[in-house]
């Protein structure tokens, strides 16, 4: 019994420290992806298109695959036993910029070009201009599309068990397996839920906090 | 005496725009000016105020402000000066919109002071001394703390006029300032434009109140289709042989 509580303790550590990370990396990432995907640049842009319709187009569970099997296929490199969390923290971020990306953009679209004008005329930078006005308002609207993805992430860390890396769900399996009983799989689900449901609380109270103005 | 010319605009032209076309527009403006420009939806007023406010490029003109020239004419194209020359010249004029504009996020002591701050580098207590003064000229000495959301339309354009006013331009242009608020909101946004030029401001004014533009103005500009159809003092606008100017301006009031 504590063995088993030990191991989905350690799997639940692992998921969380997916989601941290990825959302850690993938956040920043997609702001540049946006930008890519807005660049007046025609290259950059079509590269920055054709990246977001792979990622949004293929199974995230492949993309794990590809991502965690590629030093070996294409360099011919040993798979050392530490790739594979990194594997998982790659493919997620990778995959989750193009989402967020498309996120950023709707919200830099939407703002008015009353905005940017204003700005201009009173003589802000254009890097000004985009981190002092525009960033914070886009902050505001696009906080629910971005709950919503969040919430996506923490379900999706379970797909980590494709490469087989040690977290919630894997585990939950492997023990569900040997005990020849669902216990283990419904703690797991019991876990994302409760982990969801401080995610939702979280992001409200963003949303809360950004209230203050229209 | 001459006053110096603190704007000059020289055959501007541009064309396929959404609100309008300028075929060939010129407008000096003088130290103490009050000009207004009236003329038809669509007729190239605000694409005017636009190219004078570096907001839209213009094809082919000049632009000087003071001794800065902006956008020089070669060959029959307009060649603009360096980004950081143009942020000299952006120093020099303000701008207020017809949407106000202004900054949701920040409240009305943020929206003031933000660019004295940001970008002329001044220090926070001076910019709010300075923004404090401004309120209080413009009866909002009370709203420091309000967000935009909170504050009627003519409060808002109040606001919007403190904002430029507070980066101390030489010469200020309305774009339309009161076609967004209705006609009792209008007549306090038009008392602190009054205000304004009884104490000698520089201003360039888009606008449909006539009675306002006579009222206020040295000189009014009828623009129609790209052009001038008729400079003057108000009394002589108003009473103008040109058809046109006198059914436009007989159709307003």
């Amino acid at each position: 019994m504590n063995t088993t509580f030990f191991q989905l303790l350690s799997g639940m550590v692992v998921s969380v420290e997916i989601f941290l990370l990825t959302l850690l990396f993938s956040l920043p990432l997609g702001l540049l992806v946006a930008f890519g995907r807005m660049s007046k640049n025609k290259i950059l842009q079509t590269i920055v298109k054709i990246y977001i319709a792979i990622m949004r187009g293929t199974p995230l569970m492949l993309q794990l695959i590809v991502v965690y099997f590629a030093p070996f296929y294409i360099f011919g490199l040993k798979i050392s036993q530490g790739y594979r969390f990194v594997a998982v923290i790659i493919a997620f971020s990778v995959n989750y910029a193009a989402y967020f990306a498309e996120i950023y953009r709707a919200g830099i679209e939407s703002i008015h070009v009353g905005q940017y004008e204003a700005a201009q005329v009173l003589g802000y930078s254009k890097r000004q201009t985009f981190c002092r006005i525009i960033f914070p308002q886009v902050v505001k609207r696009i906080l629910p599309p971005i709950t919503n993805e969040t919430i996506t992430l923490v379900k999706d860390t379970s797909l980590a068990f494709v490469i087989a890396v040690a977290e919630m769900f894997t585990i939950a399996k492997q023990i569900s397996a040997k005990q020849a009983s669902v216990n283990a799989l419904m703690v797991a689900g019991l876990f994302y839920f409760v982990f969801n449901y401080v995610v939702a609380y979280v992001m409200e109270f963003f949303e809360k906090k950004l209230s203050y103005y229209r | 005496m001459e006053e110096k010319a603190l704007l000059k605009m020289e055959h501007i032209k541009k064309s396929f725009t959404d609100v309008g076309v300028l075929s060939d527009i010129s407008l000096t403006v003088r130290k103490g000016e009050v000009v207004s420009i009236i003329g038809p939806s669509g007729s190239g007023k605000s694409t005017l105020l636009r190219c004078a406010t570096l907001l839209t490029r213009m094809d082919d003109g000049e632009l000087c402000y003071g001794d800065m020239q902006a956008v020089r004419s070669v060959d029959g194209k307009s060649v603009y000066a360096s980004r950081e020359e143009l942020k000299k010249v952006r120093q020099y004029f303000g701008l207020v919109f017809q949407n106000f504009n202004l900054f949701p996020h920040y409240n009305v002591m943020k929206n003031i002071t933000d660019a004295p701050v940001t970008v002329l580098g001044h220090s926070k207590e001076e910019a709010c001394a300075k923004a404090r003064e401004l309120l209080g000229m413009l009866g909002l000495s009370d709203k420091g703390d309000a967000y935009p959301c909170e504050l009627s339309g003519g409060q808002q354009q109040r606001v919007a006029i403190a904002r430029a006013l507070a980066l101390e331009p030489k010469i200020l242009f309305f774009d339309e300032p009161t076609s967004a608020l209705d006609p009792e909101l209008t007549g306090e946004v038009l008392s602190v434009i009054r205000k304004l030029a009884s104490s000698h401001m520089t201003m360039v004014i888009v606008t449909h109140e006539m009675q306002f533009a006579r009222e206020v103005s040295d000189r009014i500009l009828f623009i129609e289709n790209g052009l001038v159809v008729e400079e003057g003092t108000p009394d002589s606008i108003f009473a103008s042989d040109n058809p046109r100017v006198r059914d436009f301006i007989g159709k307003i009031g």
